[in-house]
């Protein structure tokens, strides 16, 4: 049976700005399937995001959305979250905004963990801007930026994400859009910072230029070139040779920040209290 | 038998034994995701638009749908996988 | 003024102020000379409730106050010159989306890290059109401990009333300088809150000007589901790029403004009978102007007297009627000729402006004024 979405839709915005075959709509369709799943209440839920392609998702949802500066989601999110702590927290970003120029904000709401799911779009490129390498951009492919190929080594999200200290990490793709779903939802319910890594696809500024074929091509390449974390296990070393790993890398049970500071609160007030 | 009318101008239903198959064509962008996903062939690209060509064959499998990111493809049926 | 007197320090009159005036959020990083500001917050704001957060960078720390006043919190961060160049970027966020918050910038010496334990007033301009495009700019400059309290107060206020970030600056030397001072009891300064929609949340447009020039402001999650962008926007919100839409939105921003100076304009002016000489001052420089000027008039010369409390806008028409009245206006400032261009500027060429200006990291003394004094008359 078809998923109502207009019932998490702003009426009147689509067709969203995505340029044909681009998959980030297929991440923000998982999300709203999320958060339906999990059942959070528009008005107590804020979608924040930065800038590029994947920060003009909260425009399309109906919930109260803040698209910020870029890179800095989270840093606003933040001030959002310790302001009331039980307001719903929902970052979404692109692999530069997120990881670049808000790399600094990224490792520390990690480090915090603070209550807040943010959903990088990684699509290994700054799309809005035309093709330039990103973060997430392989070693040796080629961008607007990098016309003899990336010299840098790419950002493993997760790796970063775990060892910055996020308590909930996983990652998912446009081609296993279902389990993405539910890695986003267990996200959202998760108590603590989460980094769902979305892998998705951007085949204008990126896949043409590195000649990775049409959309639905660059989505079955997932398919053949991902591997569960369970199914890696059974695995030899050769047969993991170029493959990335999905699934939920880390869902641990750690102190949360605001709840945290509440003690702090409930510490000053008692010392007043006190005398 | 599919018989396919417009509501609102906007959504193209294609219809078949109690399955629908919407299609929004001014959502649609013609990227052919949703045609190379389908294990059936049910849908076709008609000037740069999707197009509902065999319903017949759909079996619901929702690959279409959970996948189009322009939010242009609502599957409706009996709710079970399977030919019907 | 009913209250209670205590000996403080600018930074932490500014923290009192803050309270004061319902403050109840602060981001912040540490930088000297300011920090100060952030060590009283972090042990004050938990006591009433209210949430201090030591964020990552200068650019966070201005982005978590718009994030908690978009939630109705009133907010606050305060920090110093290279501090300040980091917190523009969001400065600009707040002008466009119109969140409220406060920014306190006690300025410090020089550019980059300069003279990180000197007094400065270089960042005068900067505080001006420090955020790309063009935007308003609501920027108090006091020149005491009490006068650091109540422009804290009046900071919020405007803020909330005008929906627009409003600067505090200071410098190193009120700063850090401690004075006697009434904290003023409650209800004694008036609070403004910012206003809310009074319509349902079916209804509720975020940038609805029909009822005056400053929007109602609903919070996040309170049930009035909105978007907040960067992007020039409509009424509802929404990203635009219509030529018809953007330049009215851009032009009220700045009429917020200027359609509110009869709240925002503040000075000082002092006249004397049969002045040739005048002097405009700010901040700190203005009290070693106020020292220059009794002591001139010790030796005979009287001296009128212009002092920008409210430093954007800058008050013209004081200035210019100095002007039409004296022979040279003096404008001591801690650098090196920022607002004596302001001070031309509105004074149509009635009288000639020169500078007294100080970069050494020392203060400008009555002697260094009172020298330009007696060199002109």
């Amino acid at each position: 049976m078809a998923f109502n979405y207009d019932k998490y839709m702003r009426p009147g915005k689509l067709p969203h700005i995505w340029c044909p075959g681009c998959a980030h709509g297929i991440v923000m369709k998982s999300i709203i399937r999320a958060l339906d799943r999990v059942g959070l209440d528009k008005d107590r839920t804020v979608i924040v995001s930065g800038i590029g392609c994947a920060s003009r998702m909260p425009g399309y949802v109906d919930f109260n959305t803040l698209h910020t500066t870029h890179g800095r989601s989270l840093a606003f999110a933040t001030g959002v979250k310790m302001a009331d702590p039980s307001l719903n927290v929902i970052c979404v970003a692109g692999d530069g905004d997120s990881l670049a120029i808000g790399g600094n904000h990224f490792i520390h709401a990690c480090r915090r963990n603070i209550d807040i799911t943010m959903i990088v779009f990684n699509n290994n490129i700054y799309g809005m801007t035309g093709g330039q390498f990103s973060p997430t951009t392989p070693h040796g492919k080629l961008a607007s930026t990098t016309p003899y190929g990336n010299p840098d080594y790419a950002f493993d999200v997760a790796e970063l994400s775990m060892g910055a200290g996020a308590t909930y990490v996983s990652r998912g793709t446009v081609y296993h859009a279902i389990p993405l779903e539910r890695q986003i939802a267990d996200g959202i319910t998760h108590k603590g910072f989460s980094v769902i890594d979305a892998l998705c696809t951007c085949p204008t500024t990126y896949g043409r230029r590195n000649k990775l074929g049409s959309p639905i091509d660059m989505i079955l390449w997932f398919k053949d070139n991902t591997v569960g974390l369970k199914a890696a296990q059974k695995l030899s070393p050769e047969e993991l040779e170029g493959k990335i790993l999905t699934g939920v890398f880390r869902n641990d049970i750690k102190p949360e920040y605001c709840e945290e500071y509440q003690k702090i609160i409930e510490m000053a007030q008692g010392a007043v209290a006190g005398g | 038998m599919s018989a396919v009318k417009a509501l609102k101008e906007e959504r193209v239903v294609a219809e078949h034994e109690g399955r629908q198959i919407t299609i929004i064509p001014r959502y649609c962008k013609g990227c052919e995701i949703c045609v190379k996903l389908c294990p059936q062939s049910v849908l076709e690209i008609k000037d740069f638009k999707v197009h509902v060509a065999r319903i017949q064959d759909c079996t619901e499998c929702m690959l279409c749908e959970i996948r189009c990111p322009d939010f242009a493809i609502e599957i409706a049926g009996k709710g079970k996988k399977g030919k019907s | 003024m009913k209250g209670k007197e205590v000996f403080f320090q600018g930074n932490e009159a500014c923290a009192e102020g803050a309270l004061y005036a319902g403050c109840r959020f602060f981001g912040g990083y540490p930088i000297t000379p300011s920090t100060e500001i952030a060590e009283i917050l972090s042990n004050r704001l938990p006591k009433i409730g209210g949430a201090f957060i030591q964020m990552e960078d200068e650019i966070a720390a201005m982005a978590s106050i718009i994030g908690a006043s978009l939630v109705g919190k009133k907010s606050l961060t305060a920090t110093s010159g290279p501090g300040m160049s980091l917190k523009l970027e969001n400065l600009g966020f707040a002008c466009i989306t119109e969140v409220p918050c406060v920014i306190v910038n006690v300025m410090r010496g020089g550019p980059s890290t300069g003279l990180p334990t000197g007094p400065g007033q270089s960042d005068v301009m900067q505080a001006k059109w420090g955020t790309h495009g063009d935007h308003p700019a609501v920027v108090l400059a006091p020149a005491s401990v009490q006068e650091i309290f109540n422009e804290t107060v009046r900071a919020f206020n405007l803020a909330e009333r005008l929906r627009t970030p409003v600067i505090l600056l200071t410098d190193e030397i009120i700063g850090h300088m401690r004075e006697k001072i009434v904290i003023p009891e409650e209800g004694v300064l008036e609070i403004w809150d910012r206003s809310r929609p009074d319509c349902s949340p079916e209804e509720f447009l975020p940038y609805d000007t029909s009822k005056g020039i400053v929007p109602p402001m609903a919070d996040f999650g309170s049930g009035y589901r909105h978007h907040v962008t960067g992007l020039n926007h409509d009424a509802s919100g929404f990203p635009t790029n219509k030529p018809s839409l953007v330049q009215p939105e851009e032009e009220r921003l700045m009429a917020k403004v200027t359609e509110n100076l009869d709240i925002i304009e503040k000075y000082e002016h002092l006249k004397k009978d049969g002045a040739k000489v005048g002097i405009v001052a700010y901040g700190s420089s203005a009290r070693s102007a106020k020292a220059a000027i009794k002591q001139a008039e010790e030796e005979g010369i009287p001296v009128d007297f212009v002092r920008p409390i409210t430093l954007w806008p800058y008050p013209t028409e004081p200035t210019l009627e100095m002007a039409g009245k004296v022979d040279v206006i003096i404008v001591p400032e801690m650098n090196l000729g920022q607002m004596i261009d302001e001070v031309q500027r509105c004074i149509l060429g009635k009288a000639r402006v020169i500078g007294v200006n100080r970069v050494d990291g020392d203060p400008i003394t009555p002697e260094n004024i009172l020298e330009k004094i007696r060199e002109v008359v």
